[in-house]
């Protein structure tokens, strides 16, 4: 078994020393899909956590305790709801999307939502509440003052944009079942693993897993360092 | 320039102020006086415009100010709140905040930004990140970041609260500097001798409501009533003075006398500051007249400085430093000495 481990973290370096095709193909697909999952999910789960962060509403507690709850979801529960959404026979099924590459990144879209959200409200919430009244004491408008409070969870945000990619990427359910792991076009890092894995190719599997954790270590040492320059 | 006419606050449910009726007048700098929860950080907040009255009005040089027109009375004035509140990134951006919102030109900003930071004594840690800062450096910012403004009311809501020592003074320098310059200053403060040292005018808030103003002075010495009822706040005694060979001698009770600087006997109440107070752990052989034994019940944390309340018959308040705190190892139930001079005694 040692060797065999050993075998396989030889050959993974020897595939990305040489700049394996293959290698390359799967994890630039990885990066576009997980990469535009993460941008989709964005745009609205960035401003639902500020909703809920900073806003003052009935229920705001039980909301934030939901995407709190679905923070935790299995990817493959996610993969199977959406699977039956998108089957031919599904509700969006007209559509034509699964076994896309696109319906991947709608699925990681959805899976990473609760992440934003939840990081979002918190970051918000533990911003001082005296900020506002400072930005206004010192000139600021109104909006002006709203921005600058939002600039002081600029921090908190980076992490939960960082932490949804790092779910996204890494996650295996939705890209299996939406994608299906078609060699080409939708097979990505972590499919490849599971399915090299099963096919006795550890060698491959394995360097595809160092890989991953090289993509995921090195996005966090970037923002990490970019956290530090804001 | 900015008048009050029968100002109420009530936040939920609790009147924080109490028909306030008051006039700033301009370049005069005017000291709030009032127990902790008196309202004074509510009056304060009413005059910058970050909150509105429940009842009454605000005149803002003679127009009335409502939730339309705040914004251009929070442009001349500002609130240097009592617990610093800074920004993420340097000092320097922290100052530069309000003048970035007025959008000056750079050179102009850099300018005013360095004058500040060098008034209140912090241009070597213009590039230091602000969360870095210790507390009396954090209340120094937030004080430039005021002053760069050059704001015709600067609002200061207990400036110089459990400060080291340095800053206490730093701030005190700039207060003075800034009313010789014009600026009007109201203050709040829950400290008499800043109160009677700084102003030129005190009012005293109590339960929300104005209950005695007028000359220090006059205050201090005219045994005010209202003075007297301070005895909730810290170090406050009442009792009977003998004077004999220049000192008074006071009984403050619980078997405790304490000698004063003052020439008046019979009933009187007197005040020793926090701060004017040497705590040691042997018996202190100096000129001063007050040395006292008894045993610390209660050590209070506020980041650089540390209260401790002593209980030598009767409970005295003692500020240290921290470092002080540290190096002496002081512990509850430990017996200390406390000791100050005749002329730390302030007579109300």
């Amino acid at each position: 078994m040692v060797s065999a481990i050993l075998e396989g973290l030889v050959k993974a370096l020897e595939l990305i020393a040489s700049g394996d095709p293959t290698l390359v193909d799967i994890t630039l697909r990885s990066l576009a899909i997980s990469g535009l999952a993460t941008i989709l999910a964005s745009c609205w789960s960035i401003p639902l956590g500020v909703f809920i962060g900073l806003g003052k509403f009935r229920g705001r507690s039980l909301f934030k305790g939901l995407f709190n709850v679905l923070l935790g979801l299995p990817t493959v529960t996610l993969g199977l709801v959406l699977y039956l959404v998108f089957s031919r026979s599904g509700p969006l099924g007209f559509l034509q999307l699964l076994y896309t590459p696109s319906v991947i990144v709608i699925g990681q879209a959805i899976l990473i939502t609760p992440v934003i959200v939840s990081f979002v409200a918190n970051t918000l919430e533990a911003v001082d509440p005296e900020i506002r009244s400072l930005a206004l004491t010192l000139g600021a408008s109104e909006v002006r003052a709203s921005l600058t409070v939002l600039n002081e969870s600029l921090n908190g945000v980076l992490l939960a944009v960082t932490a949804s990619f790092n779910r996204a990427i890494a996650e295996l359910g939705v890209a299996l079942m939406l994608g299906g792991n078609i060699r080409g076009a939708t097979r990505v890092l972590t499919t490849t693993i599971a399915l090299e894995t099963n096919r006795g190719q550890i060698a491959l599997g394995i360097a595809m897993a160092v890989v991953l954790l090289s993509i995921v270590g090195l996005v966090n040492i970037l923002v990490s360092q970019a956290r530090r320059w804001i | 320039m900015i008048e009050l006419a029968g100002v109420s606050k009530i936040y939920n449910g609790i009147e924080a102020l109490k028909n306030i009726n008051l006039k700033v007048e301009r370049g005069e700098i005017l000291t709030i006086l009032g127990p902790n929860g008196s309202g004074k950080t509510t009056l304060l907040k009413i005059l910058g415009a970050l909150e509105m009255p429940t009842e009454g009005f605000i005149l803002s040089n003679g127009v009335r100010v409502d939730e339309g027109n705040a914004e251009e009375t929070r442009r001349t004035t500002t609130l240097v709140f009592q617990r610093a509140v800074l920004l993420r990134g340097t000092v320097r951006d922290n100052v530069a905040y309000g003048l970035r919102i007025r959008n000056l030109a750079g050179p102009e900003i850099e300018k005013r930004v360095k004058a500040a930071l060098s008034l209140v004594g912090l241009e070597d840690l213009a590039d230091r990140p602000s969360k870095g800062l210790s507390g009396g450096e954090q209340q120094r910012c937030s004080l430039a970041r005021a002053l760069v403004l050059e704001c015709n009311l600067l609002l200061l809501d207990e400036p110089t609260a459990n400060l080291d020592p340095e800053s206490m003074i730093i701030i005190k320098q700039v207060i003075k500097r800034l009313s010789e310059r014009g600026v009007t200053i109201v203050l709040a403060t829950h400290d008499l001798k800043q109160a009677q040292e700084l102003s030129e005018r005190i009012l005293l808030l109590d339960g929300g409501e104005i209950v005695e103003s007028g000359r220090p002075d006059d205050l201090f010495l005219g045994q005010s009533s209202d003075m007297a009822r301070f005895t909730r706040s810290e170090n406050f005694f009442s009792g009977e003075s003998r004077v004999l060979e220049g000192v008074a001698r006071i009984n403050i009770g619980g078997g405790v006398e304490i000698h004063g600087a003052l020439s008046r006997g019979g009933p009187v109440n007197i005040h020793v500051r926090p701060e004017d107070i040497i705590v040691s752990n042997e018996r202190i052989v100096s000129s001063a007249r007050n040395n006292l034994l008894g045993s610390i019940f209660r050590i209070e944390d506020h980041n650089s400085i540390i209260r401790i309340k002593v209980d030598v018959g009767v409970v005295f308040t003692v500020q240290i430093t921290r470092r002080s705190f540290e190096e002496m190892g002081l512990n509850v139930g430990q017996e200390v000495y406390l000791t100050f001079k005749a002329s730390s005694v302030m007579l109300l």
